[in-house]
């Protein structure tokens, strides 16, 4: 909301600065969003001048020289405008003034005459946009302005007498005119007009209110009553709730007085004429929107307002043909649709230079309905902006009053008797009752009774004591703002001041210590160890693009590949939600690689989304929320790694550069990452194992599924090639798992001490030798099983193939672990194990060799 | 004998001193005290001796050959110093070279850390840390936040509606199940319709309390909290958010909340003011202090909105060179989160749990995480957080 200063002070001048009213306002009321200016930044040098004399240039046919009088002398000015004629007053920049645009004007010779300054057009003086010739500056351009000021309806505030020549120009324009850019909280719509603004500032500063300018009507002096002329019927109340109609007959269309035209370029409006300028100018003053048919238009005086019929057409005043479903309204004559209620109008009924007589329409519709069909046809206009926050009925008539005295005076209409007045019932007015103290429990601080009284009573409610207690009746503006006790808590508490009233102080005790839960203390753990272990801690999006399952490999019956969809996005690409974190971490991957980087390492801490997919365990990090309505989709809280190149950053001492060979190991890559997720499992205190598995998106024969307890709890693999090509890697490892399942089976915290130091284990080596396709997993099992409660561990720690092995066999050394709880093994103990543990290899064809 | 014994002893002394090496030292010690050193033979000679010169000759060389057996130890050890030190020196490395294997961590993510720094002042306020879900119903993220249908607030924030199609039928609700709001508690009543019976499938209104949406913000929480537990409650909920605004340096579609809900029976606005005072001290640096100015926000009546004083210029507009401050365009204050007190008709939708909108009182706030980083850490553009370029991600460990 754009709010020229000078508009405003016309109803409440608190003789401030512009900025510094700025700063009350944003600290009492509405937040400012700037102070821009319109027009000459200061009036000095910008006078009145009367053309005494006009000569055609001796050197150019479009160029005039003027005589000017500009008081203290007169002045050879030279003029290309068309329209400039001896006997006219006109406004003039003299040599020293500064232009709107910031460019200092000078004595200037213009086809070797020279120039003693410079006449004004309306764009020059950004008044209007008419750069097509001078402004001709005429006593009545001046009168018929509208103020309150006096309580009069209609003053000539600066006429006739302020017109002569050397008169400084800021005396009849607002130089410089600064505007207060608002930025209006949906609530305020009272603070979309000017007066509702000047209300708040006379309610922050006191400065005394002009009286509404809505008190006085015009005489209705036009023949006969409106519904001679006009008949309107309303077919849905609920969405009109109310419909008036005043008809004006002898209306002379025309440019707006300057002073209008002015105010409307200054609030942002391009002026038209003068019957759609005035409409404009109530809107701003009063947030009520108007508009103006021509009754010779419409056909036989007739209006409807009906809702649309499902696939209805028609042409909006801006050209364009629009359809509708069934839920819009429409104005109509008795033939077609005429303009969308609340939004815009139709070319068919448009005021034009031809207009005599006018239907001046002003209505309250339904907010929700108007918010809803401006969404839909994607148009928004200032009426649709002020409709869709629920105008009250009561301010039809306001706008009503306004406009016809605006009309009779600056368009020479006659106003018709009587107003066609289609209203249900007008809501009754909140009296909500402040309780004495309430104030001070809910802000903590105290406010005076009186002091309260005061500023609702500015505010424009209807105060009434009842002993300590205050009943305040709401005003019409405020209707759907402001109905309980603590909104008038709000009123009370923000026009006091918080940044000055506002002590600073703690809430008394929470009854219970702050701490993060078990499982968010765990998920900060898990992710401090991948980060130490040189992963790069990235946040991806969660929209993703619905190509990503299939790049991925996976299939729609998976529930990986049956992502939710967002019915409105952006774009393509941020239409689905991510079903895995391994899409968005190649993306991060290949950006990087992009951008320079030889390996990256990353990993991300985050859900995805997944419409099936029950979780086996309870709390947040499974997706299982608080909350008396179950979530609508299953978010499972997950840790993925990814490393493309070596997991470790390069170092001057590698292989590589040192000239030693890099030892090469089949999978290399694979068990580097399976290290970083075995210490991930450690940190937790957590027992993983990890089998082969297949997942479409990894190397079938490196991939693995991720165990906890036995139940799957994610996967460790190879990326495939056929995804790393489509992701322009060569090569790439990853995990993805759950951290419902490990913060579940998570010993961390609740270890007990185990005596593993009294008596001593008994440490030895074995090679077992098996066939090539028995895992190294299944090997460790045997012979944990063999050994028994007595073999405390059993760890691979190599595999040799080779010639002294055989064919299609390898021999894995285990380090062996036994030992007793309550005494110190013998040999022939140990021994005994040993024996067992041959024995139970022989069911895998293993042997123990030598 | 004395005077004999005397002089061995100073001449292996002045050998002894001068001892160039190991090798030589050993030699020496044979030579004078050796078997068939000299004074080795005097001392085996001594019990031949006159009885009156026994003694003393037995004394002297006794201290003779302590004293030269402590002069070969002392020798030895600092000889056998100097014969390392000279190994140890030709051993020298570079220390100036980087260590190896390389040991680097990950960079930490600026987003997750300022995150898990704003938790914590929390929880040194008292609060818990509580997560909802993102695809969330209506119902949490509009309706019981006392947005009914229709409401402009609605609009405000663009929101991502979930097509219906692609969730599990059994996790939807029906429309009678998610209690829409009563007619006659409707702010201002009687002028907005009966809600349509259709979907906003579109992103078009009216959306129902079954409908649902990526969450526009962490609010949806506070009630889920609140019908699990009783006051007083003093919660914060991290999380992303979601709302339709195209990428820009200010924007984007996803982004990271952090809500706070204190409810108790005596919780007022200034006590939102020192908690946020606090907070802002932990954050921003300790001479920080907030400002609240009105604000809208359909769930908290009265609403406000914070401004922290600007840590660039110390609230004066000014920086040190007397320049305009940039960073708060030179008005001291730096606006950071929305808050303000829960509107009693949200406890309306939890009147069964415990609080009475008559009874009970408290303050909520939400804080974009993104804001607070970039103002923290100088980052230019919201954009960086999600580009995950780890030549930006490294410089925050």
């Amino acid at each position: 909301m754009r709010v020229p200063y000078s508009w405003l002070r016309e109803y409440c001048d608190p003789e401030l600065a512009v900025d510094e009213l700025a700063a009350l306002l944003a600290l009492r009321s509405t937040e400012v969003e700037r102070i821009s200016h319109v027009g000459p930044p200061s009036p000095d040098d910008f006078v009145v001048g009367k053309v005494v004399a006009v000569e055609g240039h001796p050197d150019a046919d479009r160029l005039s020289v003027c005589k000017v009088e500009t008081g203290d002398s007169t002045r050879t000015i030279v003029c290309g405008a068309p329209n400039v004629a001896a006997g006219q007053m006109v406004a003039v920049a003299l040599p020293g003034a500064t232009m709107p645009g910031g460019q200092k004007l000078g004595q200037a010779k213009l086809r070797g005459v020279v120039s003693d300054g410079m006449i004004l057009s309306e764009a020059e003086l950004e008044i209007g946009d008419d750069a097509s010739g001078i402004i001709e500056l005429l006593p009545a351009a001046f009168s018929a302005r509208v103020s309150g000021a006096t309580g009069s309806p209609l003053e000539a505030t600066a006429g006739a007498p302020g017109l002569a020549p050397g008169t400084p120009l800021g005396e009849i324009l607002a130089i410089p005119e600064p505007v207060l850019e608002l930025e209006v909280n949906s609530n305020r719509v009272d603070c979309l007009g000017v007066y509702g603004v000047a209300r708040e500032v006379h309610a922050v500063t006191g400065a005394p209110l002009a009286a509404a300018p809505w008190e006085g009507d015009a005489e209705a002096k036009g023949a006969g009553v409106a519904s001679d002329y006009a008949s309107v019927r309303v077919e849905v109340p609920e969405l009109c709730p109310r419909f008036t109609a005043r008809v004006f007959t002898d209306v002379e269309i025309g440019p707006s007085p300057l002073w209008l035209k002015a105010r409307l370029t200054a609030a942002g409006q391009r002026p038209i004429n003068n019957v759609v300028d005035i409409t404009n100018y109530v809107m701003l003053l009063t947030a009520q929107p108007l508009h103006a048919f021509d009754l010779d238009e419409v056909p036989g005086g007739e209006l409807i307002v009906r809702a649309t019929a499902a696939g209805e057409r028609m042409t909006t005043l801006d050209g364009i043909e629009r359809s509708f479903d069934a839920d819009a309204v429409l104005v109509c004559d008795r033939n077609a649709p005429s303009g969308i209620a609340g939004i815009m109008g139709g070319q068919v009924s448009e005021v034009s230079e031809s207009t005599t007589r006018v239907l001046l329409e002003v209505a309250t519709w339904n907010g929700v309905n108007i918010l809803r069909t401006s969404r839909k046809l994607g148009l928004r206009s200032d009426a649709s902006n002020r409709f869709e926050k629920q105008l009250h009925p009561e301010l039809a008539i306001r706008a009503q009053r306004i406009a016809s005295r605006l009309l009779v005076e600056a368009c020479g209409a006659k106003l018709v008797p009587e107003t066609i007045d289609v209203v249900g019932e007008i809501p009754a007015p909140h009296r909500p009752r402040l309780r004495a103290g309430r104030a001070e429990q809910v802000l903590g601080t105290a406010i005076d009774t009186d002091i309260a009284a005061g500023y609702l009573e500015r505010l424009g409610f209807g105060v009434e004591r009842e002993g300590d207690d205050l009943i305040a009746e709401v005003p019409v503006h405020r209707h759907f703002d402001v109905c309980r006790e603590v909104d008038l808590v709000e009123e009370v508490g923000r026009i006091h001041g918080y940044d000055e009233h506002l002590p600073s102080t703690l809430p008394g005790s929470a009854g219970q210590a702050g701490r993060l839960s078990r499982e968010q203390a765990l998920r900060r753990r898990a992710e401090d160890v991948v980060r130490d272990l040189g992963f790069d801690a990235v946040t991806t999006l969660s929209l993703t693009d619905p190509a990503m399952p299939s790049r991925l490999r996976i299939d729609a019956d998976d529930v990986r590949g049956a992502p939710i969809k967002v019915s409105n996005p952006l774009s393509v690409e941020h239409s689905e939600l991510r079903t895995t974190l391994l899409g968005p971490l190649l993306d991060a991957a290949r950006y990087n690689l992009a951008h320079g980087a030889e390996r990256v390492a990353l990993f991300e801490s985050g859900r995805v989304y997944l419409a099936e997919n029950e979780p086996a365990t309870d709390g947040v990090l499974a997706g299982r929320f608080a909350g008396g309505r179950p979530a609508p989709a299953y978010e499972p809280h997950r840790i993925a790694a990814l490393a493309v190149g070596r997991l470790m950053g390069p170092s001057w001492a590698d292989p590589a550069n040192t000239g030693r060979a890099a030892e090469q190991v089949a999978g290399a890559g694979f068990f580097a990452l399976k290290g970083a997720l075995e210490a991930l499992a450690t940190a937790l205190g957590v027992q993983l194992r990890v089998e082969s598995a297949t997942e479409p998106f990894l190397h079938p024969g490196r991939a693995g599924a991720v165990l906890v307890g036995g139940e799957p709890a994610g996967w460790i693999g190879e990326l495939h090639p056929l995804a790393c090509r489509d992701w322009d890697l060569e090569a790439a490892v990853a995990f993805e798992v759950d951290l419902a399942p490990l913060v579940a089976a998570s010993r961390f915290g609740v270890e007990s001490y185990d005596d593993v130091i009294s008596y001593p284990a008994v440490r030895q080596d074995v090679a077992v030798v098996v066939a090539d396709e028995v895992s190294a997993e299944r090997v460790r099992a045997v012979v944990l099983e063999g050994g028994g409660e007595l073999l405390h561990s059993a760890e691979v720690f190599d595999v040799y193939r080779g010639d002294q092995i055989g064919e299609g066999r390898k021999s894995l050394a285990l380090g062996l672990e036994f030992r007793a709880a309550d005494r110190t093994l013998t040999d022939e103990e140990v021994a005994d194990r040993r024996n067992a543990i041959t024995e139970a290899l022989e069911a895998i064809g293993g042997s123990l060799r030598d | 004998m004395v005077e004999r014994i005397e002089e061995l002893r100073r001449g292996a002394e002045a050998e002894i001193s001068s001892a160039a090496g190991l090798d030589a030292l050993e030699e020496l010690r044979v030579r004078h005290l050796g078997r068939k050193a000299e004074l080795t033979t005097i001392l085996r000679g001594i019990r031949d001796l006159p009885a009156e010169e026994r003694g003393r000759a037995g004394a002297a060389g006794n201290e003779a050959r302590q004293a030269l057996e402590a002069l070969i130890a002392a020798r030895h050890a600092e000889l056998e110093t100097s014969d390392l030190d000279e190994r140890l020196a030709s051993d020298a490395i570079d220390v100036t070279l980087p260590g190896s294997p390389s040991m680097r961590t990950g960079a930490r993510n600026l987003l997750m850390r300022t995150m898990r720094e704003v938790e914590d002042v929390f929880i040194g306020l008292g609060y818990r840390v509580m997560e909802g879900p993102e695809v969330e119903l209506d119902y949490y993220n509009f309706t019981a936040l006392n947005h009914p249908p229709g409401h402009p607030a609605r609009m405000a924030q663009d929101t991502f509606y979930v097509d219906p199609a692609s969730l599990s039928r059994n996790l939807r609700i029906a429309a009678d199940q998610a209690t829409p709001r009563r007619k006659a508690e409707q702010a201002g009543g009687g002028l907005a319709p009966e809600r349509e019976t259709e979907h906003a499938t579109n992103g078009i209104l009216p959306a129902g309390p079954e409908d649902v949406v990526l969450r526009t913000h962490t609010s949806p929480m506070q009630v889920r909290a609140m019908e699990t537990r009783e006051p007083p409650i003093f919660i914060v909920v991290p999380g992303r958010c979601y709302r339709s605004d195209p990428f820009d340096a200010t924007h984007s579609p996803m982004f990271h909340q952090i809500e706070g809900l204190a409810v108790g029976e005596d919780i007022t606005l200034a006590d939102l003011k020192g908690t946020l005072d606090e907070f802002a001290r932990a954050i921003f640096g300790p001479e920080r202090k907030t400002r609240f100015r009105p604000g809208f926000f359909p769930f908290t009546e009265p609403s406000v909105e914070v401004d922290v004083s600007c840590f660039a210029c110390g609230g004066s507009g000014a920086l040190a060179d007397g320049s305009r401050d940039a960073l708060c365009k030179g008005t001291g204050w730096i606006e950071i989160l929305g808050s303000g007190m829960v509107d009693p008709n949200v406890f309306g939708f939890v009147r069964d749990h415990g609080y009475d909108p008559d009874r009970v009182q408290g303050f909520a706030f939400g804080m974009g995480i993104e804001r607070i980083a970039m103002l923290k850490h100088g980052v230019p553009d919201l954009r960086k957080f999600f580009e995950n370029d780890v030549r930006v991600l490294e410089q925050f460990s």
